[in-house]
C-alpha cells in the first residue's frame, strides 16, 4: 500500500519531466535540430554555464574561508558572523537584485548577475563546510602534527580533505541554484536559459522554441545532479569512526585577526545591508501610497492560500513516500528519492512552463486553478517534505513501536500514544517549511498564477519590471520576513548557535 | 509465573536457517539465559517468543495454552511477554513514571504499583524525570521495570546490560535479578557473555547455530559440558588425549586423572579446568616449563608446556608461589576430568 502510494507520488513528481519530453519529440527531429543550432543557443549555453562556473567558485571561496574563520579561529565575534553567514538564505535572489538596482539604476549584466547571485547563495557552501569543520575529528590533524607537517601543510593535506565532499556538495548545490535561477537574472538582464524560455514563452508565443530550450536546461541539470550523487556517494568515505567528539584547537590570527574582522563585515554589508538598507529607504513610500496596505494584504492573502493548498497536496504525497524511505530502505525506495530530487533540481521556469502544457492539453479543468500551482509546488518542493518526514519518522524506531506492543497495547493504540506524538512535530515543521518556501517562489507562480491573482512575489515582480521600486517594497519587505523563518530554522538546527568548546 | 515450552521451532530468512528447530523449556518462576555467540539465533529466539516474528515450524505453548505455530499467530500486544531491548528503549517523550505505567490500565496506573517496581529496580522517587535526564545505566533499570509492572507471564532480555561499562554492569546484573526474584518474574536473558549467564541465571540454555546444545544448571554446564565446543565457550578449558583404563581413570600426559563417568575403555578427549590444574613439585608431579604469566589480580592464568611438547593452562590464586617465566615446575591434576569421545580435530586444544 505504502509503495504504492510512493510510487504515485514519484509519478506526480516526474509529471512535468516526462511531459516535457512527449512534447519535445512531438514538435519533431528536424524542428528541434533547427532550433538548438543557432548562435543564440550557444551564447545561452555558454552564458549560462559561465554564471554558475563564477558564481560556484566565488561561492566556494568565500563559503570555505568564512567557515574556517567561523570554525577554527579565534575571530573576535565569530557566533556573530556566523549567523550573519547564513541569514542571505532569508533574501531571494530576485528581492537582492531589485535592492540593487534600485539602488544603483540601470544596473545590468553578466558581472552584476553573478554578484548578487554570489551574495544569495554563499550560504550553501557555508553551513555545510562548517558543519563539517565542526564535526571533523581534530585528532587527524593531532597526528599530522606529530608526524612532523606543519600548520599550513596539514591544514592542505588533512583539513581540506575533511571538507572536500562538503564543499563539492555546497558547491553543487550553488551550480544547481544558478541555473535554475530565473528572478535575479531576469531583473539584472542576463540572457540565460531560464530567461530566454520565459521570454520566448510570454511575449514570443514561441512554445516550441521554449520547450526546445527548456531540454536543452534540463540535460545540463541533469549532467550537474549526476555529479552531485557521485560526490554524495564518495562522501560516505568520509564517514567518522565513531570516537568522542572534541573541538579543535583554535587558530590564533595575531595581527590579522582586524583585516579578517573587516573582510567578514564587508561581505556581510553587500549581502545583507544593501538589500535592507534599499528596502527601509523606500518601504516608508511604498506603505504611504493611497491603497496601498490594501493591495498588500490581497496579495498576502493570495499568497497564504495558494501556498496552503501546494503544502496539503505536497504533505500528502510526501507521507508514505518519506515512511517508506524511512522504514523500508532497500533499492527501489533509493531510486524513488532520488527521482524526487530529480525533480527538484529542475528549474521553476521549466515546471511551470510544461505544466501549463500539461494544462492546456491534458488537464483543462485544472488550467487556471490554483490546483495546477499546487502541483507546481508539489514538484517542486517534494524533496523537503519527504526529507522532514523521513527524519521525523527515524523519531519513532521500530523497536520502540515493539517494546509497546510487548507491554500489551494494540497497533492503533501504540500508534496514538508512541508514534504520533513522537513523529507528528517534525511532519508539522516539514509542512512550515513547504508552505514559507511556496510563498516566495516566482517563476512558477509567474506562470501558472490563475489570471488576476497576484501574490506578493508577483506583485513585486511586476512592480519591479516597470520601475516602480517603493511599490515594489513593501511586498519584499514581506517577503523577506517570511524567508526569515525557515532560515532561522536551518541556523538553529545547523549547530552553528551551539555553545563552541563544550566536551 | 508461567511455564514456556518450544517445540521444534525454525525460523529462515531466505536461505539462511536461523532456528534449526529449537526445543526449550522455560521453567515458571525462574530466570533462563539463552548463551550463545554472535550469530547463533538468539536474538530470533526472543523476537520468536515475544511475537515479533513468525514461526516456520514448531510450536510455542504458555503454560499448555498454544501461542504460535501450526497456523496460529497470537499478536504480540495480546501475549502477555514484555521485552526489555538492548538500549532501553524508553519512550522520549514520557516521564519515567508514564514510561512505566504504559503498560498498566487506567485504574493500576493510580495505584501504587508504578512506583513499587521503581522501588525494586532501585529508582523511587524518580518517576517525574525525564529519559534523557537519567543516565545510561538508570534508563535500563527503567526498561526493566517497565517491563515488570504489568506483571507479564514472561520477561525477555536482549543482551540488556551489553552497552554498560563494565563496573556498571555487575551492579546492575544484581539489582535486576534480585528485582525479578522479588517480583517472582519468568525471565528468559540473551546473551553471548558467559559469566553473565553462569552468574545471575538460574538456568543455562546453550545455542549454537539454531539449536539447543545444551540446558541444565549453570554448574552442569559449566562441570559438565554437553561436547569440547560448550566446554570452551562456557570457560577456560584445557583438553587433552587421554585413554581410559579400567577403574574409573584416565592415563594421559598429566599423569592418571580419576574420570567421573564410568566411560567405556579405548582412546577418549578428556576435559580439566584451569583451576583443577596444580603447581608444586614432589612426587606425582609432571616436569613442565612457564611460557608466560597472564597476572589478573585476584588470580593468574600460568601458561606452561610439557616435556612433550604438549601446553596447558592453570589457574593459580594470588598469593600462591611466583612462577617466573622460563622456570620449572611440577604439575598435577585435582579431582575428576570429563571424558569426550575422541574425535578427528580434537586432538589438542587449549582455550
Amino acid at each position: 500500500m505504502l509503495l504504492a502510494a510512493s510510487t504515485a507520488a514519484v509519478v506526480v513528481a516526474l509529471l512535468p519531466l516526462t511531459y516535457l519530453a512527449l512534447r519535445t519529440a512531438e514538435a519533431g527531429w528536424d524542428r528541434v535540430v533547427d532550433e538548438l543550432w543557432t548562435e543564440r543557443v550557444a551564447l545561452l549555453a555558454l552564458r549560462s554555464l559561465a554564471l554558475a562556473a563564477v558564481v560556484t567558485a566565488a561561492c566556494v571561496l568565500l563559503g570555505v574561508g568564512t567557515a574556517f574563520l567561523v570554525t577554527r579561529t579565534e575571530l573576535p565575534g565569530r557566533r556573530f558572523f556566523a549567523v550573519l553567514a547564513a541569514l542571505p538564505l532569508a533574501v531571494p535572489t530576485y528581492i537582492a537584485a531589485f535592492a540593487w538596482l534600485s539602488e544603483i539604476r540601470g544596473l545590468a549584466g553578466f558581472w552584476p548577475a553573478a554578484l548578487v547571485l554570489t551574495l544569495c547563495s554563499y550560504p550553501y557552501v557555508f553551513l555545510p563546510v562548517a558543519a563539517a569543520l565542526r564535526g571533523a575529528d581534530p585528532a587527524q590533524e593531532e597526528v599530522s602534527r606529530s608526524l612532523g607537517r606543519s600548520g599550513w601543510q596539514t591544514f592542505t593535506a588533512v583539513t581540506l580533505r575533511q571538507i572536500r565532499p562538503a564543499t563539492a556538495a555546497g558547491g553543487l548545490l550553488v551550480a544547481l541554484y544558478v541555473l535554475s535561477d530565473f528572478g535575479a537574472v531576469s531583473i539584472l538582464r542576463t540572457d540565460t536559459f531560464t530567461r530566454a524560455i520565459f521570454v520566448a514563452f510570454d511575449l514570443g508565443f514561441d512554445r516550441t522554441g521554449a520547450l526546445v530550450l527548456a531540454s536543452v536546461l534540463v540535460a545540463l541539470t541533469v549532467l550537474l545532479l549526476t555529479a552531485e550523487t557521485t560526490t554524495r556517494r564518495r562522501g560516505a568515505r568520509y564517514a567518522r569512526l565513531g570516537g568522542i567528539r572534541r573541538p579543535p584547537a583554535r587558530l590564533r590570527l595575531g595581527a590579522a585577526r582586524w583585516p579578517a574582522f573587516a573582510a567578514l563585515l564587508g561581505v556581510a554589508a553587500l549581502a545583507l545591508g544593501v538589500p535592507a538598507l534599499s528596502l527601509a529607504r523606500r518601504l516608508a513610500d511604498g506603505v504611504s501610497r493611497p491603497g496601498a496596505l490594501a493591495e498588500v494584504a490581497v496579495a498576502a492573502g493570495n499568497s497564504l492560500t495558494v501556498s496552503l493548498s501546494g503544502a496539503a497536496l505536497t504533505m500528502l504525497l510526501a507521507l508514505p513516500l518519506g515512511l517508506l524511505v524511512a522504514r523500508a530502505p532497500n533499492a527501489l525506495t533509493t531510486v524513488l528519492d532520488r527521482l524526487v530530487y530529480l525533480a527538484h533540481a529542475l528549474p521553476g521556469v521549466v515546471i511551470g512552463l510544461s505544466l501549463i502544457f500539461f494544462g492546456i492539453t491534458v488537464a483543462y479543468p485544472l488550467y487556471q486553478t490554483r490546483w495546477l500551482l499546487a502541483l507546481a509546488y508539489a514538484t517542486l518542493f517534494l524533496p523537503l517534505a519527504v526529507g522532514a518526514v523521513a527524519g521525523a519518522a527515524t523519531q519513532s524506531p521500530p523497536g520502540l513501536e515493539e517494546v509497546a506492543r510487548s507491554l500489551g497495547r494494540g497497533p492503533l493504540t501504540v500508534l496514538r500514544t508512541v508514534t504520533l506524538p513522537l513523529v507528528l512535530p517534525g511532519i508539522g515543521a516539514g509542512a512550515a517549511l513547504v508552505f514559507l518556501t511556496g510563498m516566495k517562489e516566482l517563476p512558477a507562480t509567474l506562470l501558472l498564477r490563475p489570471t488576476g491573482t497576484d501574490t506578493l512575489a508577483t506583485e513585486l515582480w511586476t512592480a519591479t519590471s516597470v520601475g516602480a521600486y517603493a511599490a515594489a517594497a513593501p511586498y519584499a519587505a514581506l517577503l523577506v520576513a517570511i524567508s526569515a523563518l525557515p532560515t532561522w530554522l536551518l541556523v538553529s538546527r545547523s549547530g552553528l548557535l551551539d555553545k563552541e568548546d563544550r566536551g | 509465573m508461567s511455564e514456556v515450552a518450544l517445540t521444534g521451532v525454525v525460523r529462515r530468512y531466505g536461505a539462511v536457517t536461523a532456528l534449526a528447530g529449537v526445543d526449550l523449556t522455560v521453567p515458571s518462576g525462574l530466570l533462563t539465559a539463552v548463551l550463545g555467540p554472535s550469530g547463533c539465533g538468539k536474538t530470533t529466539l526472543l523476537r520468536c517468543l515475544a511475537g515479533f516474528e513468525r514461526l516456520d515450524d514448531g510450536e510455542i505453548h504458555i503454560d499448555g495454552v498454544p501461542i504460535a505455530g501450526s497456523g496460529r499467530h497470537l499478536p504480540a500486544h495480546r501475549r502477555r511477554i514484555a521485552v526489555v531491548p538492548q538500549e532501553g528503549a524508553l519512550f522520549p517523550h514520557l516521564s519515567v513514571a508514564d514510561n512505566v505505567g504504559y503498560g498498566l490500565g487506567r485504574a493500576a496506573r493510580r495505584g501504587d504499583r508504578i512506583e513499587e517496581v521503581l522501588t525494586l529496580v532501585g529508582l523511587a522517587g524518580l518517576g517525574h524525570r525525564m529519559p534523557h535526564q537519567l543516565s545510561g545505566g538508570q534508563q535500563q533499570r527503567v526498561a526493566v521495570a517497565r517491563a515488570l509492572a504489568p506483571r507479564p507471564s514472561v520477561v525477555l532480555l536482549d543482551e540488556p546490560f551489553s552497552a554498560l561499562d563494565a563496573g556498571l554492569r555487575a551492579g546492575l546484573r544484581h539489582d535486576v535479578r534480585e528485582a525479578l526474584r522479588a517480583d517472582g518474574a519468568t525471565g528468559v536473558l540473551v546473551t553471548h557473555d558467559q559469566g553473565e549467564a553462569l552468574s545471575v541465571a538460574d538456568r543455562v540454555v546453550v545455542l549454537r547455530a539454531g539449536r539447543v546444545v545444551q540446558a541444565g544448571t549453570p554448574t552442569a554446564v559449566y562441570r559438565e559440558p554437553a561436547d569440547e565446543w560448550v566446554a570452551g565457550f562456557v570457560g577456560d578449558a584445557v583438553l587433552l588425549p587421554a585413554v581410559v583404563l579400567d577403574g574409573g581413570t584416565a592415563r594421559t600426559c598429566l599423569g592418571d586423572v580419576p574420570v567421573a563417568d564410568s566411560a567405556p575403555a579405548g582412546p577418549v578427549t578428556i576435559l580439566v579446568r584451569p583451576e583443577q590444574v596444580r603447581l608444586g613439585t614432589g612426587p606425582g608431579t609432571v616436569a613442565a616449563t612457564v611460557l608466560r604469566h597472564d597476572f589478573h589480580g585476584h588470580d593468574a592464568l600460568v601458561g606452561l608446556r610439557l616435556a612433550d611438547g604438549t601446553r596447558v593452562t592453570a589457574r593459580i590464586l594470588d598469593g600462591g608461589p611466583t612462577v617466573p617465566v622460563g622456570a620449572e615446575v611440577g604439575v598435577t591434576v585435582e579431582g575428576t576430568a570429563r571424558v569426550f569421545p575422541t574425535t578427528a580435530t580434537s586432538t589438542l586444544i587449549s582455550v
